[in-house]
């Protein structure tokens, strides 16, 4: 088994659509044990965690509240002694900036924006990283980030944030031993993404692209290139996108 | 199951997810419109029915449950 004894945060599962809830069944698969956070309703996370293999505990957590962050390590202590793995499946943006609203947009919307999906990666990194163990791995979840789409907006430009972010931890990380990789997926029909006003206008290019085409419902694929980079597999891999959108970032047309 | 206990056990858990009071659960209320059920709280409504009633309820689905006399019937025919 690819996670067999390491010991696994992962935030971001509200449905049984997410791509977390994906990663968190595969992970306990692969013979990890895993702690879920939960946000904003963790009644509703508590619910969904009873759908896998075996139910884990479930922390409540606002990755932009920094009394929580500061508690954070402790709380998983009494479930996890440390931890080898942290996955990062978290992205807020305010309605009205998406879905065309960008040149309207406020700054308090995009700093909202920019607070839940960028910088509470290397927050929740930086919360968990006397947990981190050496060979420790840190992955997050972004929508290719260098070209820009109908009605994404502001999420768009989080998630370039995100990208960059995901280098610097690299930087930052990679004396402890620690990796910081993203996986780029294409389009999921998960809470997330019906949340974003217009999303069926990339939906449907994207299977007609991507040389593999593309299932707008089938979060495994993004959850398996997850397992993998939270393994022994990738171990000399940080700073790095992993895409898995049926190949459509390659193509031109 | 009769209509009245699926109404009743959808009550139960409009409780306990949203703060609805049972009292005002009946089969032509609106659950945004009348009970104030905000969008993430019918997401964990959903789940807690399909648990309860053993149904799957499909998320394509889930937009044409207005009422809670629309959800009863949808939990009948699963």
């Amino acid at each position: 088994m690819l996670l067999e004894g390491k010991k696994i945060l992962v935030t971001g599962v509200i449905t049984d659509q997410s791509i977390a809830f994906s990663v968190a069944k595969l992970a306990l698969e692969q013979g990890a044990e895993i702690v879920l956070t939960a946000y904003p309703r963790p009644t509703l996370v508590e619910r969904i965690a009873k759908r896998l293999p075996t139910t884990p505990p479930v922390i409540p957590l606002d990755v932009t509240n920094p009394e929580e962050l500061a508690g954070l390590a402790d709380k998983v202590k009494e479930y996890l002694p440390t931890l080898d793995g942290v996955v990062h499946s978290i992205g807020f943006a305010p309605q009205t900036a998406l879905g065309g609203n960008f040149l309207e947009t406020p700054w308090e919307d995009v700093a909202t924006a920019l607070h839940a999906s960028t910088y509470s990666y290397k927050s929740l990194a930086a919360a968990l990283l006397p947990l981190l163990q050496p060979g420790g791995s840190v992955v997050g979840l972004t929508f290719d980030a260098t070209v820009s789409y109908p009605v994404y907006d502001w999420m768009g430009v989080a998630k370039a944030g995100l990208e960059s972010a995901s280098r610097y931890l690299a930087r930052y990380l990679g004396e402890k031993g620690i990796r910081s990789n993203l996986v780029s997926a294409g389009p999921l029909r998960s809470m997330a993404a019906k949340s974003i006003p217009g999303f069926e206008k990339f939906e449907e290019s994207w299977a007609e692209r991507a040389p593999l085409r593309w299932e707008l419902t089938n979060q495994e694929p993004a959850a398996k290139a997850v397992i993998a980079l939270l393994s022994d597999w990738f171990p000399a891999t940080t700073g790095e996108i992993v895409h898995v959108d049926g190949g459509y970032h390659a193509m031109a047309g | 199951m009769t209509r009245e206990e699926i109404t009743a056990g959808l009550a139960e858990i409009l409780e306990e997810v949203a703060g609805v009071n049972p009292e005002d659960v009946s089969e032509e209320k609106s659950f945004t419109e009348d009970l104030d059920v905000d969008s993430l709280s019918m997401v964990e409504v959903v789940v807690a029915a399909e648990e309860k009633f053993g149904v799957k309820i499909p998320d394509d689905e889930v937009q044409n449950l207005k009422t809670v006399g629309d959800a009863v019937n949808f939990i009948l025919k699963g």
